[in-house]
C-alpha cells in the first residue's frame, strides 16, 4: 500500500540495483574487516572534519583526531586566507604538533606560528619551518627541507574536508550529483551551533543504519508522540517521499508535517507553547532562501520536510523544511566502537523566545539520540555471537544496502590494488 | 536575594535550574525525583509564555544577568518536559549507560 510513488521497477532497491537478497553484517563484527576499512577507506576518501566559520580569521586552527586512519591532522588558516590542513607531526623527531594536556583531545585557538613542545621548532601557517632551536648544532640542516607534510585539504559549501590520498579526485568530483543539488544552499547563515557527542559501543557503520531508514521510527520512537498521534504513525508505517542514489552516497527525502502541527493536539504541551519540536521551530527563519536548491526535495512534494543525505564514508548532512541543519559524524575508533557527533546548525537567535524554540529542537534531537543509541551497543552484541548471519531489509533500508555495498567495494578495490588475495566477507548482495 | 526578575518572584524556589550549561541541566534532571520534576514543570509551564513576552524585549545579545538566569532556567524546562510530558521517569528508557553529551553550545 503506497502512499508515494515508487520508480517503475516497483522498488527503491530495484530501481537502483541493489539486490533484494538477505545481507551480512560480518563486515561489522569482523576486528579484521575492519583493518582493511581503516586503509582502504577512511585513508583514501574525503572526511569531512569541520566549517570554514571555525577558522574565522587568519591564523585560526584546529586538531582533528583520525583514528581510523592512524593520524592526526590540524587544520588552519593562513595568513593568505587559504584553508590547509596537515599531519600533526613535528618534522624534528616525530612530536605531536598542536595539542593540549592529553594529546589524544582535540583542540583549537589562535596562533602566529605552530611551536613544538618539545624542543621549540616552529612553523608558520603555510607549514613551512622557521625556526629551529640551536640550528648551527645541526649538520647541514636546510630548514626548507623541514616543512610540515601537507594533507589535502578542500571546501564543499562551507564544509572542510580531507583526503590522505595525494591521487583521490577533486572534493567536488566526489561529492557528486548529490552534493552539486545542494549547491548555494545558505549553510554559512546558521552559526548557532550546539554539537554533541557519544561514544558508542557498535561499528560505525551500525549508527548509519539506523539514522538512514525512517523505519524505525513510528516503533522505537513511539512514546515521543502524544499516544493517539503514536498508534496512528505506527498503523501508517514509514514510507520516504523519494531516495536518490550517486556512487557511494545516498539520500532519503521524507514528509514533515509537524512543523506546525494541523492539530495542536497532536503534540505535547510544552511544544505548544514554544512553538517548536523534532523538526524545529514553527516560526521559520529567513536564511535568504528564495528557491530550494535542485537536489532538495527531488519529488517536490508539497508535504516534504526534510532531506537527509549520506555522503560516504561517515558525514550525513539532514536539512529541515524549516530552515536548519543537523549533521552526524561517526568517527570508529575499532571494530566495535566509534565516536558520534551530531551537530545542530540555526541562525543566531535574535531573542530568548527564538532561541528557547532552538533548544526544544536540540533537546529533543538529544532525546530520540539516546534512545537511538542504546540499541545500537543491544545489536552490535548479538551480532557478534553469529546465531544469525544474514539479514532481510526492506526497501526503506534501501540506503543501509548502499552502505555495506559500498564499504565492501572500496575494500575490495584496495586489496585488488594491493595485489593480494581479496578476503572476502560476504558482501551485500 | 532574587536571581531572577523581580516579575518571576514566584519561581524563585525553582532558581536552582538557572543552569548555564546543558550536560549540567541534564546531569540536575537525572539526580532529581519524579515530584521534583512535577513540581518544577507544573510551576513553571504556565509562566513560560509571560517570560519569553518579557525577555523578548531584549535582544539576544544584550540580555541582563537576571534574564540569562530566567532564560536558562526555561532551558531547564525543556529539559525537564521530557521525564513529565514522555518518559514518566527522569532518564529516557533503555538508554542505560548512554550518554550524548554537550561539546559546543551558545554561551547564553
Amino acid at each position: 500500500m503506497a502512499h508515494f510513488t515508487k520508480p517503475d521497477e516497483g522498488s527503491w532497491t530495484e530501481h537502483y540495483g541493489l539486490g533484494t537478497g538477505p545481507i551480512s553484517y560480518e563486515d561489522s563484527i569482523s576486528p579484521e574487516h575492519y583493518e582493511l576499512e581503516r586503509d582502504a577507506i577512511f585513508r583514501r576518501t574525503w572526511l569531512n572534519v569541520g566549517r570554514v566559520e571555525q577558522l574565522s580569521k587568519k591564523g585560526s586552527y584546529f586538531t582533528k583526531e583520525l583514528d581510523a586512519a592512524r593520524t592526526s591532522v590540524v587544520v588552519v588558516r593562513g595568513t593568505d586566507d587559504e584553508v590547509r590542513a596537515f599531519y600533526n607531526i613535528c618534522r624534528h623527531r616525530g612530536n605531536k604538533l598542536v595539542w593540549n594536556d592529553f594529546p589524544g583531545e582535540e583542540t583549537s585557538g589562535v596562533c602566529r606560528q605552530f611551536t613544538c613542545k618539545y624542543h621549540g621548532w616552529r612553523y608558520d601557517l603555510e607549514g613551512a619551518c622557521a625556526f629551529v632551536q640551536q640550528e648551527d648544532e645541526f649538520f647541514n640542516l636546510d630548514k626548507g627541507d623541514y616543512g610540515l607534510v601537507p594533507v589535502r585539504a578542500e571546501v564543499w559549501e562551507g564544509f572542510i574536508f580531507v583526503n590522505l590520498d595525494p591521487d583521490a579526485a577533486p572534493l567536488h568530483e566526489y561529492m557528486g550529483e548529490l552534493g552539486a543539488g545542494l549547491a548555494g544552499y545558505p549553510f554559512h547563515e546558521l552559526t548557532q551551533v550546539h554539537r554533541y557527542r557519544s561514544e558508542v559501543r557498535s561499528n560505525w557503520k551500525l549508527y548509519i543504519d539506523a539514522f538512514t531508514e525512517f523505519y524505525h521510527a513510528p516503533v522505537l520512537h513511539a512514546k515521543q508522540a502524544v499516544a493517539e498521534e503514536s498508534r496512528k504513525l505506527q498503523n501508517v508505517g514509514y514510507e520516504a517521499l523519494a531516495y536518490r542514489i550517486d556512487g557511494p552516497h545516498g539520500m532519503v527525502s521524507s514528509w514533515g508535517g509537524m512543523s506546525p502541527p494541523k492539530d495542536l493536539n497532536m503534540v505535547k504541551p510544552i511544544e505548544r507553547v514554544l512553538r517548536s519540536g523534532l523538526f524545529g521551530p514553527w516560526d521559520v527563519p529567513d536564511i535568504g532562501l528564495d528557491e530550494l536548491p535542485p537536489g532538495l526535495n527531488p519529488a517536490r512534494h508539497p508535504a516534504w520536510g526534510l532531506d537527509s543525505y549520506l555522503f560516504f564514508p561517515n558525514f550525513m548532512v539532514l536539512i529541515w523544511k524549516t530552515n536548519w541543519v543537523l549533521t552526524y559524524h561517526y568517527w570508529p575508533t575499532s571494530y566495535n566502537t566509534h565516536i558520534f557527533e551530531g551537530t545542530c546548525y540555526f541562525v543566531p537567535p535574535k531573542n530568548a523566545r527564538e532561541r528557547l524554540a532552538q533548544e526544544m529542537a536540540v533537546v529533543t534531537f538529544k532525546e530520540y539520540g539516546l534512545q537511538d543509541s542504546n540499541t545500537l551497543e543491544a545489536t552490535q552484541t548479538m551480532l557478534e555471537s553469529r546465531v544469525v548471519t544474514e539479514f532481510p531489509l526492506n526497501d526503506q533500508e534501501i540506503l543501509l544496502r548502499l552502505l555495506h555495498k559500498a564499504a565492501h567495494e572500496y575494500v575490495d578495490d584496495y586489496q585488488g590494488k594491493k595485489g593480494g588475495t581479496p578476503v572476502r566477507v560476504s558482501a551485500a548482495s | 536575594m532574587a536571581v531572577l526578575p523581580a516579575d518571576f518572584a514566584d519561581l524563585e524556589p525553582f532558581a536552582d535550574w538557572a543552569i548555564p550549561t546543558e550536560r549540567s541541566r541534564y546531569d540536575k534532571r537525572l539526580a532529581s525525583t519524579m515530584d521534583e520534576l512535577q513540581t518544577f514543570y507544573d510551576a513553571a509551564l504556565p509562566r513560560m509564555e509571560p517570560a519569553m513576552s518579557y525577555l523578548e524585549q531584549y535582544d539576544m545579545n544584550d540580555l541582563p544577568e537576571d534574564g540569562k538566569r530566567l532564560l536558562w532556567l526555561y532551558c531547564s524546562l525543556v529539559t525537564v518536559s521530557f521525564p513529565v510530558e514522555v518518559w514518566r521517569q527522569p532518564r529516557v528508557p533503555d538508554s542505560g549507560a548512554c550518554a550524548l553529551d554537550a561539546a559546543a553550545e551558545p554561551a547564553v
